[in-house]
């Protein structure tokens, strides 16, 4: 069955080809045989990898855990993998391109949740979870419903973050090969399709600790190469960057222009970074609390060194590709004027490799984003799929007496269907910055997965009514006030004026998530009721004690 | 879990002692990094300029920036000091009440 739907696919893909109409718009760009040769060295390598992991991966704890057996450094490279996207690599580099001193509050938004995911969530979800969160948020409330409501809500978060991560891996190759955009897309959704269904969380891991490593090596290249360039003067490189962009690039800007959005999206990205389901997934991949604790300890560190170099690589952008003629789109110049760069902003990162290391640091540069992405998208497709297979399809559909193959099997037909409707909506969004994108997932995280899992793991009072509809209404606020917010409700389709006014509905909508959750719970008399505050005391000594918690299988 | 040993787990003043101190650590230092993160964006919102300010009278690179880096630091640091001491300190605390009921 699964064989059938892969061959499917793969001719599905090599019809795109050939049936691609040409109409003349087509940039095509010059083959750079280090590129293709690194790419082709990283898909083999993954590919290898792949075939290992399989023959490891034969129970569903292997599958969705890789078996628990991780060690903390390990999974902490992973983490900041699966977090060092495609988005955060070439999204806030842009935007420092683009804006300077504002793609370092987006940073920060970033990284600041993982002292919070440590301190509050990484134990307690170690101790009470299996596969995925909504295990803990369902702990002691009724399965079906909160199940129902988590993967929802996983399946969203999802979505929105393969979008981002898809179109970034469409533009970039795109730019490396000239192929059609939607060629480009459809080919990574294949290849990542194959990547997860028969590697698992194994091949995931380890792909991700592979490209971390050779992410951060070629950002640190390129950070010690623009600074050698202004004798590791700050002060010079800036000066540099003034000079091309004027002083705004030095302090906030438009960015985050009002109060309520610059609260709105510090609220986003906490909360957000701690409902992330396929982070979340990670920490079932150790063996117990402490190893969990040390990746995000390795995480964090990982990660804050990472966006120190993506502030520099973007003002290194600045001076070296902004007004560069060599990667001047002339095309577009003539339209809509101005110093637009090939590829748009995101690609900022992608030239500057080029600029200080040449045709063979572009192709190890583009390899390694290309690692990124599919590294990325394979731990987010391995979530979205678990949401459906675990929670939906074992726990919801067959009431938790699903056998573990077919669970697997499922599992690997869901990631199929993820695939697809990746690569449709990568092909619809394909003009936005893919920055803002994850930002509209991290509103989704923060309002409806992060409030359950947290009020479950802390709050005596939480009722499954309470999680239900409380959830729910922070869910459906989140997605409806970004339909008409002004991204989707104005850039996308068209309208003169946005509804809502905010890009970041964060603010509103985990408000809104948890008093509902508080007023649906304590209003609650019911026995079901009762019983779920009964059972939470044996729950939190489970989570503070780790005495009863999932542990790493023998192999 | 039964009932029974969740309240003789309970009644365990080491697992009072785990509950309590770790709680308190955890909580103040999540104060902590709450109340850094949001001066700062509390600043960009209600006073961008004061992040504008330049180092010195003849360069321009601003207060903002040496600021934003150090926060990045902050956070790691606080991963660092709360990991130490609950992988030392408070796992031996939740070894002893694994211990005390017959868990390892």
């Amino acid at each position: 069955m699964v064989n059938r739907i892969f061959l499917f696919l793969i001719l599905g893909s090599i019809a795109a080809f050939a049936s691609g109409t040409i109409d003349g718009e087509i940039v095509k760009q010059e083959l750079n045989v280090s590129a293709i040769v690194m790419f082709l060295i990283f898909v083999g390598a993954t590919l290898g990898i792949t075939y290992w992991a399989a023959k490891r991966t034969k129970s569903a704890k292997d599958f969705y855990t890789a078996g628990g057996g991780i060690t903390g450094f390990q999974n902490g490279m992973a983490i900041a993998g699966d977090y060092m996207s495609a988005a955060s690599f070439l999204g806030i580099s842009g935007l420092v391109y683009l804006k300077g001193y504002d793609g370092l509050i987006y940073s920060i938004g970033f990284l600041v949740g993982w002292p919070i995911i440590l301190f509050l969530i990484a134990e307690p979800l170690r101790n009470l979870g299996k596969y995925t969160f909504a295990d803990v948020a369902s702990y002691r409330l009724r399965q079906t419903p909160i199940r129902t409501l988590a993967a929802a809500g996983s399946i969203a978060t999802v979505i929105l973050y393969l979008i981002a991560q898809i179109v970034g891996a469409g533009k970039l190759i795109q730019l490396l090969f000239g192929l059609e955009y939607e060629i480009a897309v459809i080919l990574v959704g294949v290849l990542m399709i194959l990547y997860v269904t028969f590697g698992g969380m194994l091949a995931t891991t380890w792909v991700q600790i592979i490209k971390a490593f050779l992410l951060l090596s070629g950002a640190t290249f390129m950070a010690v190469a623009v600074m050698a360039h202004y004798d590791f003067s700050f002060n010079s490189l800036f000066a540099h960057a003034v000079d091309m962009k004027g002083i705004e690039v030095m302090s906030p800007g438009g960015l985050v222009s009002d109060p309520i959005s610059a609260i709105s999206l510090a609220v986003a990205l906490m909360f957000g970074t701690a409902g992330l389901p396929h982070i979340l997934m990670r920490f079932f991949t150790v063996s117990d609390a402490k190893e969990a604790r040390k990746s995000v300890f390795y995480a964090t560190g990982f990660i804050g060194y990472f966006y120190i170099l993506t502030f520099i690589i973007g003002f290194g952008a600045i001076v070296m590709v902004y007004t560069n003629p060599e990667y001047l789109d002339v095309a577009k110049q003539a339209i809509s004027g101005g110093q637009p760069i090939l590829g748009g902003k995101n690609m900022a990162a992608i030239h500057l490799s080029h600029a200080v290391g040449g045709d063979f640091f572009l192709g190890f540069i583009s390899a390694v984003a290309f690692a990124t992405i599919l590294a990325v998208v394979s731990g987010l497709t391995l979530a979205g799929a678990s949401a459906i297979s675990h929670d939906l399809y074992a726990s919801v559909f067959k009431k938790g007496k699903a056998d573990g193959q077919a669970e697997m099997r499922v599992s690997k037909m869901a990631t199929v269907g993820l695939g697809i409707v990746a690569i449709l909506m990568g092909i619809a969004f394909e003009q936005q910055n893919i920055a803002f994108v994850v930002g509209l997932a991290f509103a989704i995280a923060a309002s409806a997965n992060f409030p359950i899992l947290f009020l479950s793991m802390y709050w005596k009072k939480l009722t499954t009514r309470g999680a239900v509809l409380g959830g729910s209404l922070g869910l459906a606020t989140a997605v409806m006030l970004v339909i008409l917010g002004p991204i989707v409700w104005v850039d996308i389709l068209g309208n003169a004026e946005a509804v809502f006014p905010y890009k970041y509905p964060a603010l509103f909508s985990v408000t809104v998530s948890f008093v509902s959750i508080w007023f649906f719970s304590v209003t609650d008399n019911s026995q079901g009721a009762k019983d779920e505050q009964v059972m939470f005391e044996a729950q939190y000594v489970r989570a503070q004690t780790g005495i009863g918690a999932e542990g790493a299988s023998e192999h | 879990m039964n009932k029974e040993l969740v309240d003789k787990i309970k009644a365990n003043p080491d697992y009072q002692k785990l509950i309590k101190t770790r709680s308190g650590y955890a909580i103040k230092l999540s104060i902590a990094m709450l109340v850094v993160y949001f001066a700062f964006i509390l600043t960009i919102a209600f006073e961008p300029s004061a992040l504008a300010v330049p180092l010195s009278s003849d360069g321009v690179t601003t207060i903002g920036i040496p600021i934003g880096i150090i926060i990045i630091i902050f956070a790691f640091t606080l991963t660092g000091l709360y990991t130490k001491r609950a992988n030392s300190e408070f796992d031996d605390l939740a070894n002893a009440v694994k211990k005390s009921v017959g868990e390892n």
